[in-house]
């Protein structure tokens, strides 16, 4: 009981940021909006019995990432045009509710099959036995590392005063 | 009323298809940026609701979203640096204006 009324919670303050991040024009008030965003979904996945990840949305996503598009937009001095839509507001908006109609008929549709053991808890062990034990996902993780290294090079490489 | 796979499910498709609607429409390039954070999110909670609903004890799913995670830092920081050097060089960072490469 008390899951579902935290999920409605963190369900409409998601949804409510998410349609800020689009409808809001100040540019600024879109990214902190974003922000509240990320955070609903934290506890979402603390609803999903995935506190792990939980901690890594907020280090990562509310911590890291939000930071990095404020200064992006404290540096390209935007905000004054505000957030204006394209041309293609229409089409988009129509092809938006088109896939979400889609997607919901699908998922509505299927037959899941829910499986009713209860959760792992709590997940940090496990998480860490099948990303680096025998059989896991080790050479994805080596990867990732590479990944984060070409982009921290080409991000200075690219911001680099010449 | 228990919360199912259903509701998760739902919720992630209206996140999606709000970040898709600010990446299709928007001019401002952060904006886009942001939409696609939006996107990905969604479908990590996606990834999670799997996880805990269909496998939970193998967290199959939880292990996919950390590399999704991963590759949207990755993304957003060779993103937003992209957006710098265009501002730098063109003064603006309105999608529509930024089209060199358009035929």
């Amino acid at each position: 009981m008390g899951l579902a009324v935290a999920f409605w919670i963190l369900a409409v303050i998601g949804i409510l940021a998410a349609l800020g991040v689009v409808l809001l024009r100040n540019v600024f008030r879109a990214a902190l909006s974003l922000i509240l965003c990320f955070i609903a979904i934290a506890g979402i996945y603390v609803t999903l019995h995935a506190d792990f990840l939980a901690a890594v949305q907020i280090l990562i996503y509310v911590g890291a990432i939000s930071i990095l598009i404020i200064i992006a937009i404290m540096l390209t001095r935007e905000v004054q045009y505000g957030s204006p839509s394209n041309k293609l507001r229409i089409p988009a908006f129509i092809v938006s509710i088109l896939f979400l109609g889609a997607v919901t008929f699908v998922m509505l549709n299927t037959r899941w099959q829910v499986s009713s053991l209860a959760p792992q808890e709590p997940t940090t062990s496990a998480l860490a036995g099948k990303l680096f034990g025998a059989g896991g996902f080790i050479l994805p993780v080596e990867i990732a590392a590479l990944l984060l290294l070409a982009a921290i090079i080409g991000a200075i490489v690219l911001v680099r005063e010449k | 009323m228990s919360i199912g796979l259903e509701h998760y499910l739902i919720l992630s498709a209206v996140l999606f298809a709000i970040g898709l609607y600010g990446a299709l429409a928007k001019r401002n390039a952060i904006i886009i940026l942001m939409s696609i954070e939006l996107m990905l999110n969604a479908v990590n909670i996606t990834m999670v609701a799997f996880s805990r609903y269909i496998v939970p004890t193998l967290l199959t799913g939880q292990v996919f979203a950390i590399f999704i995670i991963v590759v949207a830092a990755a993304e957003a920081t060779v993103g937003l640096a992209i957006i710098i050097a265009i501002y730098r060089n063109r003064e603006t960072i309105d999608a529509t204006e930024v089209n060199l490469m358009k035929w």
